[in-house]
C-alpha cells in the first residue's frame, strides 16, 4: 500500500515538481510565532465559515426561484419541502451572521496588536477589500428571499447611489434595471452573489494569505521573530521564536473549530433567527412595494454603519454627506497604517492613550449599532420617561459618530506629535522557551 | 534572421499602440454589458398613467395609488388640515417649494398646498432620503417624534417628517419635499395621475 502512495507521489513529482515545496512553504515550513493567543483564531474561523457558504449555498441554488415572482415561495419550499432544506438554510443564514462575528473580532486583532503596520500594510488593504466584497455579498444575499425587509433593504441601500449630484437617479436606474427593485434587480444581485462575488472573495482571501506568507505573522507582543534569533527544532536558520503553522497550529485551530461549530449548531438547532437579528421579523413577509415595514433596520452587522448615515442630516440641499460619512467610516480604516505613525505595534506595550481611545472605539461601535437597530429609540423613553426621543438620541448618535472618526483623528496626531508614551518592546516573544 | 540592432522606439510604439488599440476594444466591449443593467423596454413600457375615481375618498381619507409600481397618496385634506399648513412654515426647509424643492413639482402645484385643487393632495409616497414609504399621521396631536406635530407624513426609516402638504421639515435627513407627479382632473370626481393638464388638452 505504501508503495502504491509513494509512487503515485513520485509520478505527481516529476511532473509538478513546485507542489510539494508549495505546500511546505505555506504549512509545514511556514514557521509562525509561538506565542498566538485566543484572538488568532478567528482568520482560520473566517476560512472555515467561508466553506460553509459556498457548500451550502451551492445546495441553496438548486432549489432557489431567482425571481420576483417565485423567490420568496421558493425559500418557504426550502424550508418546508426539501429534505433537510431547513438545515442548510439555518446553515447558510447563521453562517452569514457568524462571519461578520468572527471578521469583526479578526479586524479588531489587527488593530490591538498591529497588524496593519510596516510590513503588513499590503495584508491589512487586502482583508479591508475582502470586508469590503463581504459587506456586498451579505447585502446581495439579504436580498434575494424577497421578503419586505429584502426589498426594502435594497431600495434603501440602492436609494444610497441616488443621493451623488446629477448622476444619482440614473445611477439608481442603472443599478435596479426598473424604477424600483424588480425582477431584474433580484436577478442580477442572484448572479453576482452566486457567482462574481464569491470568485472575487476568493481570489481575495488567496491574496491576502499569500501576502501574510511573505511577510510572516505578526503575535501579541508585536515583536518581528524573523529580525530576533535564529534555529528552532526544525531549521537551523529559521526563526527560533516559530513553530511549524502545520501540525502545531492546525490543530490548535482545530480546538477553536470545535468551540465555533458547538455555538453555530445551538444558534442553528435552537435560535436561528436570533431573535429578529440574524434574520427579521419582517422579511418572512413577501415583498410589499407600497407597504414599508414600520420599522426598518438593516441586519446587525450594518446597523453602525445605517446609524452613521441616519446621523447626517441634509446639507445644502443634498443627502449625500449621510452617505459620505458612511463609506468613509470604512475608508478611514484601509488607511489606518498610514494615519497610525507609533513605531510600537502591541496593545501590551503602547501608551494608555491608546488604550483608552481604543476602548472608545469599541464603544461607539456598538452604541452606533444600538441607534441603527432602534434600540435606543426604544429604551429612552423607557429610562428617561417623557423626552424628545427624536432629538435626545440624534444628540446621542452623533456624539457617537463623532466617537468614531475621532479614534482616527486622535490615532494620527496621538503618534504624529510623539505624545505616545510607550513602553520597551521585548527582544523576544515573551513566552519563548 | 537575428536582427543585430533592436530598435526599442520602434518596440516601444508598437507595444503602446497595440496596448492602446486593445485598451479601446476592452472599453468598448464592455459597454454592452454596462447597458445591459439599464430598465428593459419591458420595464418602461410598465409606466402607463393611472385614472382614479375620487367619489369615494371622505375627506381626511388618504388613498394609495399604485403608478408606475409607485405608491401616490391622494388624500382629500378637512379645512382643518390646510389651516395646519401655514403654521408650520417656519420648522420647514423649503415652505414655497421655490428653493432646494423647485423641481420636485410642476409648476401648477408650486403653491401652499402644493396641489391644483387645495383640498386635493397628490404626492409620490417616496421619501425624499433613501426612497421608503412615509407613514400617514394625520391626528393634530403630540406625537413621541415630535411634541408639536400638526399632522403629516413620518418616515420610519430615518425618520424623516413631512407636513400634510408633502413639505420636509428641517432637521431631519431628507433634503427635499415629497415629489407631486404630473396629473389633472379629467372631471370633478376622476384625477389621471402621470399626464399633465396640458398635455391633456
Amino acid at each position: 500500500m505504501a508503495n502504491v502512495f509513494t509512487s503515485i507521489g513520485d509520478w505527481v513529482n516529476e511532473r509538478a515538481p513546485n507542489m510539494m515545496p508549495a505546500y511546505r512553504k505555506h504549512m509545514t515550513e511556514y514557521y509562525a510565532p509561538k506565542n498566538f493567543n485566543l484572538w488568532y483564531y478567528f482568520g482560520s474561523l473566517a476560512l472555515l465559515v467561508l466553506v460553509n457558504q459556498i457548500v451550502t449555498g451551492i445546495f441553496l441554488t438548486m432549489n432557489f426561484n431567482p425571481s420576483a415572482a417565485g423567490a420568496f415561495n421558493s425559500v418557504e419550499y426550502i424550508m418546508r419541502d426539501v429534505e433537510w432544506g431547513w438545515l442548510i438554510r439555518y446553515m447558510h443564514s447563521t453562517g452569514a451572521s457568524l462571519f461578520f462575528v468572527v471578521v469583526f473580532l479578526h479586524m479588531f486583532r489587527g488593530i490591538m496588536y498591529g497588524s496593519y503596520k510596516k510590513p503588513r500594510e499590503l495584508v491589512w488593504l487586502l482583508g479591508m477589500l475582502i470586508f469590503l466584497a463581504l459587506m456586498a455579498e451579505a447585502f446581495m444575499g439579504y436580498v434575494l428571499p424577497w421578503g419586505n425587509m429584502s426589498f426594502w433593504g435594497a431600495k434603501v441601500i440602492i436609494s444610497l447611489f441616488g443621493t451623488i449630484p446629477y448622476i444619482g437617479g440614473t445611477l439608481v436606474e442603472w443599478i435596479m434595471g426598473d424604477f424600483l427593485p424588480a425582477d431584474a434587480t433580484l436577478n442580477r444581485f442572484f448572479a453576482l452573489h452566486v457567482i462574481a462575488l464569491p470568485i472575487v472573495l476568493l481570489l481575495l482571501v488567496v491574496l491576502h494569505i499569500a501576502a501574510l506568507h511573505e511577510v510572516g505573522s505578526n503575535n501579541p507582543d508585536g515583536v518581528e521573530i524573523k529580525k530576533g534569533p535564529k534555529g528552532n527544532r526544525w531549521d537551523a536558520s529559521k526563526p527560533a521564536d516559530g513553530i511549524p503553522f502545520h501540525p502545531y497550529y492546525t490543530v490548535k485551530d482545530l480546538v477553536g473549530v470545535g468551540f465555533f461549530l458547538l455555538i453555530a449548531a445551538f444558534i442553528i438547532f435552537f435560535a436561528p433567527t436570533f431573535g429578529g437579528w440574524f434574520l427579521e421579523h419582517d422579511n418572512f413577509i413577501p415583498a410589499n412595494n407600497l407597504a414599508t415595514p414600520s420599522h426598518i433596520k438593516p441586519v446587525w452587522y450594518f446597523t453602525p454603519f445605517y446609524a452613521i448615515v441616519r446621523m447626517i442630516p441634509s446639507f445644502l440641499g443634498s443627502a449625500v454627506w449621510g452617505v459620505i460619512a458612511m463609506f468613509g467610516s470604512i475608508g478611514v480604516l484601509f488607511a489606518m497604517p498610514w494615519l497610525d505613525r507609533g513605531k510600537v505595534k502591541s496593545i501590551r506595550y503602547r501608551g494608555t492613550g491608546f488604550k483608552v481611545a481604543l476602548g472608545l472605539f469599541v464603544l461607539s461601535f456598538f452604541m452606533l449599532g444600538a441607534v441603527g437597530a432602534g434600540i435606543t429609540a426604544e429604551v429612552m423613553p423607557v429610562w428617561f420617561g417623557d423626552i424628545d426621543v427624536t432629538f435626545w438620541e440624534n444628540l446621542f448618535g452623533r456624539v457617537m459618530t463623532a466617537v468614531y472618526f475621532g479614534f482616527f483623528a486622535f490615532l494620527w496626531a496621538y503618534t504624529y506629535f510623539g505624545w505616545e508614551k510607550t513602553k520597551p518592546v521585548p527582544e523576544r516573544v515573551t513566552t519563548h522557551d | 534572421m537575428a536582427n543585430e540592432v533592436v530598435d526599442h522606439g520602434r518596440r516601444r510604439f508598437l507595444t503602446a499602440t497595440t496596448a492602446v488599440v486593445g485598451g479601446i476594444g476592452i472599453v468598448s466591449a464592455a459597454v454592452p454589458f454596462i447597458k445591459s443593467w439599464e430598465p428593459s423596454a419591458r420595464a418602461k413600457a410598465a409606466g402607463a398613467p393611472v385614472t382614479q375615481s375620487l367619489a369615494k375618498i371622505e375627506a381626511g381619507q388618504m388613498l394609495t395609488v399604485s403608478w408606475r409600481s409607485l405608491p401616490v397618496f391622494v388624500l382629500n385634506r378637512t379645512p382643518a388640515q390646510l389651516a395646519t399648513l401655514p403654521m408650520v412654515d417656519s420648522r420647514l426647509v423649503d415652505p414655497k417649494s421655490n428653493g432646494a424643492s423647485s423641481d420636485q413639482q410642476p409648476k401648477y402645484a408650486q403653491n401652499e398646498g402644493r396641489s391644483i385643487k387645495p383640498e386635493w393632495l397628490v404626492i409620490v409616497g417616496i421619501c425624499t432620503h433613501l426612497g421608503c414609504v412615509p407613514d400617514f399621521v394625520p391626528e393634530i396631536k403630540p406625537e413621541p417624534f415630535d411634541p408639536n406635530w400638526k399632522g403629516g407624513f413620518y418616515c420610519p426609516c430615518h425618520k424623516s417628517r413631512y407636513d400634510l402638504a408633502g413639505r420636509v421639515f428641517s432637521g431631519v435627513p431628507a433634503p427635499k419635499n415629497l415629489q407631486v407627479p404630473p396629473y389633472h382632473f379629467i372631471d370633478d370626481s376622476t384625477i389621471q395621475i402621470g399626464v399633465d393638464p396640458k398635455e391633456a388638452g
